[in-house]
């Protein structure tokens, strides 16, 4: 073991000097700097909430895909990699891919097209205020829970990496994301994200090259995870899945295909407006389409910062990483193995700019956590609730408080998971009651103009309820697991999938129903929200490679080609 | 990203970044060229070269989206 890695095991993981506090700090001052310069753009709502609907397909996109790429992503999934090998990689192939492709193509043009600030916003518009309210009230509540598990997850890793304490963390960070999100609105939140962007690919990169260099590249790399874990296998994705006894995830390729790339990964990427809101902000039809599938091939080459990470701490780290349930002290977790492998390469300057990443990755997740909040709580309820018809600059105003209150309220939740540290684990299964139904939501409303109102809030209820209840049931009982999720062997990634599959097609089945028994919405009323009544431009006139579809194609080809090359 | 608001590019931002943390990462590789720091492939200099890069990128993200720069 080297000298800083000994350090690492009796106190924190890495140790910063002046070189590293400097870079810290000066991403501080140009993160505040930037949301000064952008408040005197942030005038209007539509330049507050949705950053003046100008952005070019390249910024829109690059902030989609970052408003994914934060802290706790890259650490949680380096460790996944270490834990279950490069099937953690269907995340960001499968699971991503064919999603955003199908934003850009399919979904894009009618939540472009209908004007909206956001999906319930949508929702308002093709079904009424029901299902829109459940969805917007939900979704508030849940993104400013997310933002303050973020702020705590942050405060965590900083105290274990670092060393500094929990309540300079909370705070520092919070004040930087509330003052420029407050002044800057949209536009300070995706600027950070793009430079967030930059500052995690330069700030990791360095660890998946310097790590093939001292295993002597892919195939040295196998070699020595053989021969450190005989007789597991964590280089293959597929090959594996015949039957959940033969991966360490205990999921078979049906749950992967169906449940994580047909339900779970388009509910998210789909619907969720967190990452949707990025898209919105594009400056014409075009552009929106264009946005998700830029975005797609940043998301395709992902896993070489956090997967191969994973999978070299497999191969070079001289200890074996244990859950974080069973860590004893001196004992290094699997979500540890980034921060490790950080230091084991990265020496003064590079520890720094890997660090600042990793801060910048937590600020701009609490950053899209309170910018999404602001808009829906100003849009899908204050609006249509409380007050209907004030002047724009009222609402700007009501944007901007509801970010300094927003961080607030996510700076109780962080001290309320402090306290309570499984809520944690609860706030992040929340989100994934509402994902997967709102897509089978979203999605018939879309496609099919018979569905009705109450249809669609129906159908979304059915949909949560039987998400809560199959998630509890697997908690509080074990054999569950073996009716759900068809194996007594699932995992919670693979329990979460079968989940996200059960309650979509519940969702789907009660939409159809109810619709069956109910009066449609006359078809004027549903001019450019649904597909059969919708003219949505095709670009016949562009060339091939001005073509989004073109380019969605390459994009889904480059992925058969990934998972052939992985099997 | 300049049609409505003629803002500053994001782009610049980043070549701003990336040049400022390039000379930065550089100055500290060479410092240490004699006595590198005790990581794994120290030898390699990764700092040196790493923060060379950054900075040649900053240079032409900064020198491409500069303020004022007609396109």
């Amino acid at each position: 073991m080297n000298a800083p890695l000994m350090i690492a095991a009796d106190a924190t993981l890495v140790q910063l000097r002046g070189v590293d506090l400097a870079i810290i700090a000066i991403y501080f001052l140009l993160v505040l700097g930037i949301g000064f310069y952008l408040k005197r753009f942030a005038t209007t709502g539509e330049d507050f909430f949705l950053a003046g609907r100008e952005m070019t397909a390249w910024v829109a996109g690059l902030a989609f895909v970052s408003a994914n790429l934060g802290s706790l992503e890259l650490l949680g999934w380096a460790g996944n990699a270490y834990q279950y090998g490069i099937m953690a990689a269907h995340w960001y192939w499968i699971g991503a891919i064919p999603a955003m492709v199908f934003l850009g193509l399919v979904m894009m043009p009618f939540y472009y097209i209908s004007k909206t600030h956001s999906v319930p916003g949508y929702l308002k518009l093709r079904y009424g205020p029901e299902a829109s309210a459940l969805s917007a009230i939900t979704f508030a509540f849940m993104t400013i829970l997310m933002s303050g598990v973020n702020m705590y997850a942050m405060a965590v890793v900083m105290e274990v990496v670092l060393g500094w304490n929990l309540h300079f963390s909370i705070i520092v960070s919070s004040l930087t994301v509330g003052v420029y999100v407050a002044a800057g609105g949209l536009f300070s939140a995706i600027f950070n994200e793009v430079l967030q962007f930059f500052l995690i690919w330069f700030g990791a990169l360095l660890i998946p090259i310097l790590g093939l260099v001292e295993t002597g590249g892919w195939s040295g790399m196998v070699a020595r995870i053989h021969q450190n874990f005989p007789g597991e296998n964590f280089t293959h994705m597929w090959a594996p899945m015949s039957s959940p006894a033969h991966n360490p995830m205990g999921v078979y390729w049906v749950a992967i295909v169906f449940g994580l790339g047909a339900v779970q990964s388009m509910g998210y990427w789909t619907t969720d407006f967190l990452v949707v809101q990025r898209v919105l902000s594009a400056k014409d039809v075009r552009s929106a389409k264009l946005a998700p599938i830029i975005g797609s091939f940043f998301k395709m080459a992902v896993p070489l910062i956090v997967i191969l990470p994973g999978l070299l701490g497999r191969a070079v780290l001289p200890w074996h990483l244990v859950p974080a349930n069973q860590a004893q002290p001196g004992q290094f977790k699997y979500d540890d193995v980034l921060p490790l492998m950080l230091a084991r390469y990265c020496g003064p300057g590079l520890l720094g700019l890997g660090i600042t990443a990793l801060v910048a990755g937590f600020m701009a997740g609490m950053a899209g956590n309170v910018s999404a909040f602001a808009t829906v709580w100003t849009y899908d309820l204050y609006r249509p609730y409380l007050r209907k018809d004030a002047p724009d600059s009222h609402y700007v105003s009501m944007g901007r408080w509801c970010t300094i209150i927003g961080l607030f309220v996510s700076i109780g939740a962080a001290y309320l998971v402090t306290r309570n540290k499984s809520m944690m684990d609860y706030v992040q299964a929340l989100f994934g009651f509402f994902i997967a139904p709102l897509f089978g939501t979203v999605l018939l409303g879309m496609l099919w103009k018979r569905v009705s109102r109450m249809a669609g809030f129906w159908g979304l209820l059915a949909g949560v309820v039987s998400s809560i209840t199959i998630f509890s049931l697997m908690k509080v009982d074990e054999r569950w697991v073996s009716v759900f999720a068809l194996s007594p062997l699932a995992q919670p990634l693979a329990q979460a999938m079968w989940q996200a599959l059960w309650s979509c097609i519940t969702c789907v089945v009660v939409t159809v129903l109810v619709t069956m028994v109910t009066k449609p919405r006359p078809d004027e009323e549903l001019r450019g929200l649904v597909y059969a009544l919708t003219d949505t431009a095709h670009e016949q006139h562009a060339s091939l490679f001005h073509k989004p579809a073109f380019w969605g194609a390459v994009a889904l080809v480059i992925l058969v080609i990934l998972q052939i090359i992985f099997w | 990203m300049v049609e409505k608001h003629h803002i500053i590019p994001v782009w610049f931002f980043v070549g701003l970044l990336l040049l400022i943390y390039g000379v930065m990462i550089l100055a500290s590789g060479l410092a240490e060229w004699s006595q590198p720091s005790d990581v794994v492939l120290a030898q390699l200099h990764a700092p040196v070269w790493w923060g060379a890069l950054l900075v040649v990128l900053g240079i032409i993200y900064c020198a491409k989206f500069r303020p004022g720069r007609a396109d």
